[in-house]
């Protein structure tokens, strides 16, 4: 809890670059909206969802991109392990891959926490068609919120894997290919609908149909029901599967760093 | 020749006050303090000094370098230098001197330092046989032979300042700024980037102009002393001179056999342990033969030695002083 | 001057590859970075054949010269992208104490060629998408794609340096420059008169990305058969006299504050 009130104070500190991020976080919606609008004027009966429901996917997409992106936000862990300050890290007595976890979490959420609400707020008061709804209602809510939390999990547990193949490459650019990978599948791209279809019915049970892509819908209204119950148990699989993974092949490769004398 | 003359420089900062109220309101409007720098610092250097600019932190040390090599503009006042104004005519100024950050390098980082040296040959086209020339004289006085082909980043930090000193001294410029040359590095070190400097000043008349916080570089280089405190030059001079303004006070150190010796209403105690006695005494007032005769007419005298304060004492007697 | 490139160039290759892994890593991700957004393209026109009218094929054209353009800039102009760090580490000041032009020296000291990535995918896009256009590549319309890329890039590079010249009087906040850089990078993908009237206005007459990707284009396809739709991307590059202008200012104010 310490950790995570250092960590949230130090993101409050650039306050003049969270609203310069917020603006650019909201004009980049707005122009992806403006995009998908032009493919729905061409063509309105090929648009695979309601178009309120891609706005609404957009926005809460900027809303909660630091919870949501694949993208790792530990600069400062793979600096330790190029630079050999990993060592002192394994002299500490927590578990190396819950504080990565918990860390990892902590720069997120206070990433988040500063830019959610206004992205939010502007999102729900912009003239139609750009508006935001609200959930169609309040369970379907909850789920969101179920399923937000866990793609959070999920991401983090995924970038913990791309620190892991640091230790391989000794690179910073080691994971991208990964990353860029699930960033893609997770729709944040485009969408998983608009996806073709045989390859979208794939991508859903994979792992990276577990992350964004399924909060995002279930806001709206586009998952619902008993598939929004099956995506979230989907999402819990998931995150067992790659925790597992992840603290086994951490124990593995700190072997070998201790092998190698550090 | 340098020249400066009333000089003056002011930066706008910015308040800021902890609290999320007022980190809030700093977001829409900033209240500013006005800092002045410099005030009207005036001073010439001749070509061929070596002069030692001192003063403690924020005193405007590196504000006067900064004006000087042409980086920043002051609000007012004249800055000549070989006949050229450094912000006015920065390409023509720049050409005539070389910088030395010691904190900084201009070397690049992963390639071997002669590589670096060898594009600053073509950044300041320099002649070709002046190049061989310059660089045969820094690889045989720095003895930078066996580290010319190695990458800057695997060069201890003695070695990449020699480097650095090298780097700036390729055009064989005019003038030369030294901004904390020895910082971190070991005694060695040290006594080699002092020894070249000096032979440096001495075969090329290259003027130097050094900043520093080590006093044992200004006792060893620089005859001329500029002290700055809070942007106002307080004091040019010699060394040897304020050293002997100031160390109007004279420290005996005896080592003796015998009964502790008596002192004289001239002399205080510094300090007395078993077989050795310091005492500080005024040589106005007692001279140093009588002094020393003082303690030898009491005890057997097996040593002695008389000194001054040093430079580090006196300067942090003017900084006392001058309360900066 | 170009001999002194020439050498600056050759010692940015061989610092960079002291670290040759990190170089391909960092290569192959940009590579697929970019494909990413490709096939993003390509997902949409599966599903919806046109937009506004024009086909894959013609949008993919105006996909690869923007990234092609976006990413000479990144390459060889990348010193303003990292500007802040020239300033806060005093490399820029060593810049100001040597006989060479300032935006020179910014330019030569660093290049990035990992960042080729998108240049090899934009090669890529331009192979598939140059055959298959349907277009026939006359002189003329060979000499507009030129101009596009190269115009391209200077209008990206005129970014870049009204971001380097805000980082002399702050370096926060600096991230909203990033919706005209990497976003216009980004929605240049489609044509930008898809998103509107208001934005095509915008990108025409304020920040000219327009000029170099969506009028020409509308040339290379016939759907313009005014020569005069040649030359729109040297009209971009009058862009670059407010940059310049902008720089000049900031430089002038970081020589009187020094920070």
């Amino acid at each position: 809890m310490a950790l995570f009130r250092i960590r949230f104070s130090a993101g409050l500190q650039y306050r003049a670059a969270a609203i310069a991020g917020i603006s650019t976080q909201f004009a980049w919606g707005f122009m992806e909206i403006l995009a998908f609008m032009a493919f729905y004027r061409s063509n309105p009966a090929a648009f695979p969802m309601e178009f309120s429901h891609l706005v609404s996917y957009i926005w809460v997409q900027q809303a909660f991109l630091a919870l949501i992106m694949p993208w790792g936000v530990g600069g400062k862990v793979v600096e330790t392990i190029v630079n050999g300050n990993i060592s002192y890290e394994l002299a500490r007595p927590m578990s190396l891959y819950n504080r990565w976890f918990f860390e990892t979490i902590a720069d997120r959420v206070s990433r988040f926490i500063l830019r959610c609400a206004p992205i939010l707020i502007v999102a729900l008061v912009v003239p139609e068609p750009f508006r935001m709804t609200l959930p169609p209602s309040l369970p379907q809510l909850g789920m969101f919120a179920a399923a937000i939390l866990l793609t959070l999990c999920v991401v983090t547990a995924f970038c913990i894997l791309d620190y892991i193949s640091v230790f391989y490459t000794m690179s910073r650019f080691s994971g991208t290919i990964f990353v860029i990978t699930a960033d893609f599948f997770a729709g944040g791209y485009i969408p998983l609908p608009f996806f073709p279809e045989p390859l979208r019915k794939v991508v859903e049970l994979s792992p990276f149909g577990a992350m964004q892509n399924l909060p995002l819908r279930i806001y709206s209204g586009d998952i619902a029901g008993m598939h929004a119950v099956r995506g979230i148990a989907l999402q819990i699989f998931w995150l067992a599967v790659m925790v597992i993974i992840g603290k086994m092949l951490m124990k593995y490769s700190l072997k070998r760093v201790v092998a190698q004398g550090g | 020749m340098i020249r400066l003359s009333n000089i003056n420089k002011t930066f706008r900062v910015a308040k800021r006050k902890s609290g999320f109220g007022n980190a809030v309101k700093a977001l829409f409007s900033r209240e500013y303090e006005k800092i002045r720098a410099l005030q009207d610092v005036s001073f010439t250097i001749n070509d061929g000094e070596m002069v030692g600019y001192i003063g403690p932190n924020g005193a405007g040390k590196s504000t006067t370098i900064k004006i000087m090599c042409g980086i920043l503009t002051p609000d007012s006042g004249e800055c000549d230098i070989n006949g050229s104004n450094p912000w006015k005519q920065r390409l023509r100024h720049v050409r005539d001197i070389g910088v030395v950050f010691g904190q900084r390098s201009q070397l690049w980082w992963d390639v071997p330092v002669i590589d670096s040296f060898d594009l600053i040959r073509d950044i300041y086209k320099i002649d070709e046989n002046l190049y061989r020339r310059n660089l045969d004289e820094m690889i045989a006085l720095l003895d930078l032979s066996e580290i010319l082909k190695t990458p800057t980043r695997s060069l201890s930090l003695g070695q990449r300042m020699r480097c650095e000193i090298a780097a700036s001294l390729l055009h064989s410029p005019k003038i030369l700024f030294l901004d904390e040359p020895t910082i971190g590095l070991d005694a060695v070190s040290k006594i080699a980037v002092r020894g070249f400097i000096k032979k440096i000043n001495a075969e090329h008349k290259t003027t130097v102009i050094l900043t520093t916080h080590d006093m044992q570089d200004i006792e060893a280089l620089t005859e001329r002393i500029l002290l700055i405190g809070k942007g106002r030059i307080l004091l040019d001079g010699s060394l040897t001179e304020l050293l002997k303004r100031s160390s109007a006070n004279k420290i005996l150190v005896v080592d003796y056999n015998g009964n502790v010796p008596s002192l004289n209403e001239h002399m205080s105690l510094v300090e007395q342990k078993d077989g050795q006695i310091s005492v500080t005494f005024d040589p106005v007032e007692l001279s140093v033969s009588n002094a020393i005769a003082h303690i030898s007419a009491q005890v057997e005298v097996l040593d002695v030695s008389v000194s001054g304060i040093s430079a580090e004492q006196m300067v942090a007697a003017l900084y006392e002083e001058y309360r900066i | 001057m170009v001999r002194l490139y020439l050498k600056y160039f050759a010692i940015n290759i061989k610092s960079q590859m002291q670290y040759k892994t990190a170089f391909f890593l960092h290569l192959f991700g940009r590579i697929m970075l970019s494909f990413a957004t490709v096939a993003g393209v390509w997902f949409m026109f599966l599903r919806f054949n046109r937009v506004e009218g024009f086909t894959l094929n013609q949008v993919l054209l105006c996909t690869a010269v923007t990234m092609m353009s976006y990413s000479i800039t990144e390459v060889f102009a990348r010193g303003f992208d990292i500007f802040p760090r020239l300033l806060g580490n005093g490399e820029f000041d060593r810049y100001l104490v040597r006989p060479r032009g300032v935006i020179y020296q910014v330019i030569a000291t660093h290049m990035e060629f990992g960042r080729l990535g998108v240049f090899i995918q934009a090669v890529i896009v331009f192979c598939y998408a140059i055959p298959n256009s349907g277009i026939v590549w006359s002189p003329d319309k060979i000499l507009t794609l030129f101009l596009m890329i190269i115009c391209g890039a200077a209008v990206f590079s005129g970014l870049y340096i009204i971001f380097a010249s805000f980082s002399f009087f702050t370096v926060e906040g600096l991230e909203f420059m990033n919706i005209l850089t990497h976003g216009g990078k980004e929605f240049g993908r489609y044509p930008y008169a898809i998103y509107g009237e208001g934005i095509l206005k915008f990108l025409t007459f304020i920040i000219p990305l327009a000029l170099f990707q969506y009028y020409p284009l509308l040339y290379l396809i016939e759907r313009e058969s005014s020569p005069l739709y040649i030359l729109t991307p040297l009209l971009s590059m009058f862009f670059l006299v407010p940059c310049y202008v902008f720089w000049k200012i900031g430089l002038r104010h970081y020589k009187s504050t020094g920070s």
